[in-house]
């Protein structure tokens, strides 16, 4: 942008370029140092992290936390669930955005007042913690999977952002379709969803990371069945039972180190070993990501 | 090719006649309709529905049973709530953690916007802020876990930093100082989303015209007056909406920080109006009175949002909602 003045840096500038880096770098230090802290710790025999003083290197180098904690039936099975509702329910996301966005592009639909209003009101409202409790204890999904995966299916900002980025492709397309003699639902399925891939991985990454880092549907409609747990789930009783001394559940660490299960309290290394789990498979898909959720954040924002 | 060329014809003559049905005009789109009136049936059911759920506010709602059989007993919950001395807590506790966090939410990613797009070195740039989306792709049980960790007395960063420089004599135990806990949760929330809301502030700051800043250079504008006069005044439609969407959204703040971070010590700053709906609605089984609780919340979210948006209308000709 203004590359060009490299050259003559007036006083001011030089200094304000000194704070301005400096002030930066310490952001960048203050937002990275805890990850890696939590990865130092976790990667550092237990006994010996209870001495302190471990930064962002491990002082006793061992993977002996992560054995122990895979060893352990709950996270196991809430890793496993976790997995299954973040890759379900980001497809199933995708697709119901993906589809609605389809129609609500088509100028020439005739239902699209109806379906936009009824979509678009349900950014203003809700029917709040326990009408959602009783309306899933209704439909009998509470002590199902189901329940993570059917009540946030369909989101109506997810579907302004798709539809917004079909707004800028070309009509012609889907005409020249049409006279191929294609149908709407293989214009859509053949022409449309391809050339969406971009917008499609930003609604794709936003589904995903909600789905895998949700707990609290977990805590409301799924604590008393150990089957149905999610790894965040695990993760917050084990944290929430440090921070609630002995007034946590009693039951969290069950299992979770042999001795240490006794005084009811999970060593450090054992509960960043957890967090590193949970941190881990957003860290491997974002980076590649990145450059889709910058376009389509800005995107839905400056249409909506 | 003749054939083609009646066809498409046809195709494009179809949507200006007059004389088609209703019917005609939904068979022939009738892909369109599956496509979205399922999932409109979806939302009626999982968003519509439980507003239905409201009438339990006025009900002494036992459940089991039916609808036309509950005792309908008007405003004795409402009233119930506005004669609790908790609710009144709980309501500041909200309402301060709300305002706290819009106007540290709302500034710091502009700030952090601008000073990021005044660093000419590329690689520089793209690092911090790859970093700083870091955290909003965690979860707020490892952000809370994290904030944890760093506040503690043994061992704790913070508590290192402040007695290795002399400000402290001994480690302060921050999670269980009732004052501190608003405090906090305002700062977790920056560190989590700092980055991730600077991104539209960046992306606004893309498109303001490169030459202001070349002619503001040779009018001998200070770097200062070159953020002031057009960066931040190129980004003020952008700075409007983000204000106004999140005026609108003051109250409903969510419980998730307060539940993750609050424990019993600080109990009377940490609960909010809706973990006030979950101990009461859920916990306890009063739903009637829980459900009295949220319906207050989104009367006061609505209100906010409608105020918000008349402002934003004044000023700006157009409107968010």
């Amino acid at each position: 942008m203004k590359q060009k003045a490299s050259i003559q840096l007036s006083k001011g500038d030089r200094i304000f370029n000194f704070a301005n880096y400096t002030f930066l770098t310490l952001v960048f230090i203050a937002t990275l140092y805890p990850f890696l802290n939590v990865l130092a710790i976790s990667l550092n025999d237990s006994t010996d992290t209870v001495r302190g003083g471990i930064y962002i290197w491990p002082r006793e180098f061992t993977l002996e936390n992560y054995r122990t904690i895979f060893a352990y039936d709950h996270l196991l099975t809430g890793f496993m669930n976790s997995v299954l509702r973040t890759v379900i329910g980001t497809v199933l996301g995708v697709l119901s955005s993906a589809m609605v966005a389809f129609t609500l592009s088509r100028a020439d639909f005739h239902g699209k007042k109806f379906v936009s209003t009824v979509l678009v009101l349900t950014l203003y409202f809700s029917g709040g913690l326990i009408p959602g409790y009783m309306l899933m204890r209704e439909l009998n999904l509470i002590n199902t999977f189901w329940v993570y995966i059917l009540p946030g299916m369909v989101n109506a900002f997810n579907i302004i952002i798709v539809r917004s980025f079909m707004d800028g492709l070309p009509y012609s397309l889907q005409e020249s379709a049409k006279i191929d003699g294609a149908n709407d639902f293989t214009i859509f399925w053949r022409i449309i969803l391809p050339l969406c891939t971009p917008v499609l991985a930003t609604i794709a990454l936003f589904v995903a990371v909600g789905q895998w880092n949700a707990w609290f549907d977990t805590y409301l409609y799924n604590s008393s069945n150990p089957d149905l747990t999610t790894l965040q789930y695990e993760l917050m009783k084990i944290l929430q039972n440090t921070t609630m001394g002995a007034s946590g559940d009693p039951n969290a660490f069950r299992g979770v180190g042999g001795e240490q299960a006794a005084q009811n309290v999970s060593p450090e290394s054992i509960k960043m070993a957890i967090s590193m789990v949970t941190i881990v498979p957003i860290l491997l898909v974002y980076p590649f990501l990145q450059r889709f959720f910058v376009q389509g954040m800005t995107l839905g924002a400056v249409k909506s | 090719m003749k054939l083609q060329k009646k066809k498409a014809h046809t195709t494009r003559a179809m949507p200006l006649s007059q004389k088609r049905t209703f019917w005609q005009i939904v068979l022939q789109q009738r892909y369109l309709y599956l496509m979205s009136l399922p999932f409109v049936a979806w939302v009626l059911v999982f968003n519509y529905l439980p507003l239905l759920g409201w009438t339990m506010a006025f009900q002494d709602y036992r459940p089991g049973v039916p609808f036309y059989a509950q005792d309908w007993v008007g405003f004795k919950h409402f009233i119930e709530l506005f004669q609790d001395e908790r609710f009144y807590l709980v309501l500041r506790n909200t309402l301060v953690m709300s305002i706290m966090g819009l106007l540290v939410g709302f500034t710091f990613p502009i700030l952090f916007a601008v000073l990021l797009n005044e660093v000419r070195l590329k690689a520089f740039k793209r690092t911090v802020q790859t970093v700083s989306y870091l955290p909003h792709f965690v979860s707020w049980v490892v952000v809370a876990g994290i904030v944890t960790k760093m506040l503690s007395v043994d061992g704790g960063i913070i508590n290192e930093l402040l007695i290795s420089t002399g400000l402290a004599d001994q480690p302060i135990q921050f999670m269980t100082k009732g004052e501190w806990f608003w405090i906090i949760v305002t700062l977790a929330d920056l560190w989590k989303e700092m980055g991730w809301n600077s991104i539209i502030f960046l992306a606004a700051m893309a498109g303001v015209d490169p030459q202001l800043y070349e002619a503001a250079k040779v009018d001998g504008a200070s770097r200062f007056r070159q953020i002031w006069h057009i960066t931040l005044t190129g980004i003020r439609p952008t700075i409007l909406v983000v204000l106004i969407l999140s005026i609108g959204s003051l109250i409903t703040i969510g419980f998730e920080k307060q539940f993750l971070l609050g424990n019993p010590t600080v109990v009377n700053y940490s609960e909010v109006l809706d973990l006030y709906a979950l101990n009461y609605g859920i916990n306890l089984g009063r739903f009637s009175y829980g459900t009295a609780i949220g319906i207050f919340n989104s009367m006061v979210a609505i209100i906010l949002l409608f105020i918000a948006n008349g402002i934003f209308k004044r000023y700006s000709n157009q409107s968010v909602m």
